[in-house]
């Protein structure tokens, strides 16, 4: 068990510091404009990522597609989020029951 | 009180109140957080300290799972190099958080990937109010998740016949279709990342999938039409 709490610990501490790394190193000192230019696009390149990723992590789940594709197309129709959500969860537990 | 004080207090509350949406996906992940690591004899009480310390959920379970079948040295090297993309979002919150390095970092704690998408603002600066509000309904949803399906150990087979899988991917498009509204340079570098992920996904896990996709970034570099001329 103490292997484990130590690991715990070290990933922990580890977590943090590669959060707080650029405060740590870089603080105050400003960054030349073309690599600001890229932080921005950090947010979007990082959420393409991470749909590819929750979506094809594993095997491909046209029933889990269904419902992502719901939710997206009632936040097109500008349908609140949790909204959205919520009725892409319902298309995918339907279309699973039936 | 200060108009830059109310100012960070409603970017706060607006960070709760987009918060709630990928906390609430965020208990669901959990509840196989706290289930999984119940099962292999972790206990209550770690699972609980381990999501409120780290709040990461990328990392807990690949240490969940590489701890189960190797040395812990491996485990540990496994979990913090599928956290590697927190460098990245480090260097650019960095750029518009204030003050010494010890109030930076702070405000660097409380990244995650959803917090920092609802940080981005319309300048392509980053909100650190909004960060740290968007975070707290997370952190709060993450931890009692953990919790809760330590204590429970819902079934996994429930969860998937319910629909709850769908949680996750379904916010992150809902933020992505605001997010590639903002310039036809966000919509290219996306679609670079999601070609990278799909194509990393083939040969590699999800986490390092996830950090090539960041590299699509990189277009960022090249100078925008009106500096160019």
């Amino acid at each position: 068990m103490i292997r484990i709490w130590l690991s715990v610990v070290a990933v922990t501490v580890l977590s943090w510091l590669m959060k707080a790394s650029a405060p740590l190193i870089i603080a105050q000192r400003k960054l030349p404009r073309s690599v600001i230019r890229m932080t921005a696009l950090t947010a979007p390149v990082l959420l393409a990522g991470l749909i590819v990723t929750e979506l094809g992590g594993k095997q491909l789940d046209w029933t889990q597609l269904a419902g992502v594709g719901t939710s997206g197309v009632l936040a097109l129709a500008k349908v609140p989020m949790l909204v959205a959500v919520a009725g892409g969860i319902v298309a995918t537990a339907a279309i699973r029951l039936l | 009180m200060s108009a830059r004080r109310r100012m960070d207090r409603a970017a706060f509350v607006d960070g709760m109140r987009l918060g709630v949406g990928p906390g609430a996906a965020a208990f669901v992940l959990a509840l196989s957080f706290g289930a999984e690591a119940e099962a292999r004899g972790w206990g209550l009480g770690l699972p609980v300290v381990f999501s409120a310390l780290a709040f990461s959920g990328s990392a807990q379970f690949t240490l969940l799972t590489a701890l189960a079948g190797g040395s812990a040295l491996a485990a540990i090297t496994s979990a913090v190099l599928i956290n590697a993309r927190y460098l990245v979002m480090s260097v650019a919150l960095n750029e518009s958080l204030e003050g010494g390095r010890i109030r930076r970092s702070l405000h660097a704690l409380a990244l995650a990937d959803a917090s920092f998408v609802a940080a981005h603002r319309d300048d392509g600066r980053y909100d650190a109010a909004r960060l740290v509000g968007a975070s707290v309904p997370q952190w709060i949803f993450w931890v009692g998740g953990t919790a809760i399906g330590a204590l429970t150990s819902p079934s996994p087979e429930l969860m998937h016949t319910l629909g709850l899988d769908v949680a996750f991917p379904a916010f992150f498009l809902i933020l992505a279709i605001d997010e590639l509204r903002r310039s036809r340079r966000a919509f290219v570098a996306a679609l670079l990342g999601a070609t990278i992920a799909g194509l990393l996904l083939l040969v590699t896990s999800p986490g390092y999938a996830l950090l090539g996709a960041t590299a699509a970034a990189l277009i960022g570099v090249l100078p925008e039409k009106e500096e160019t001329a």
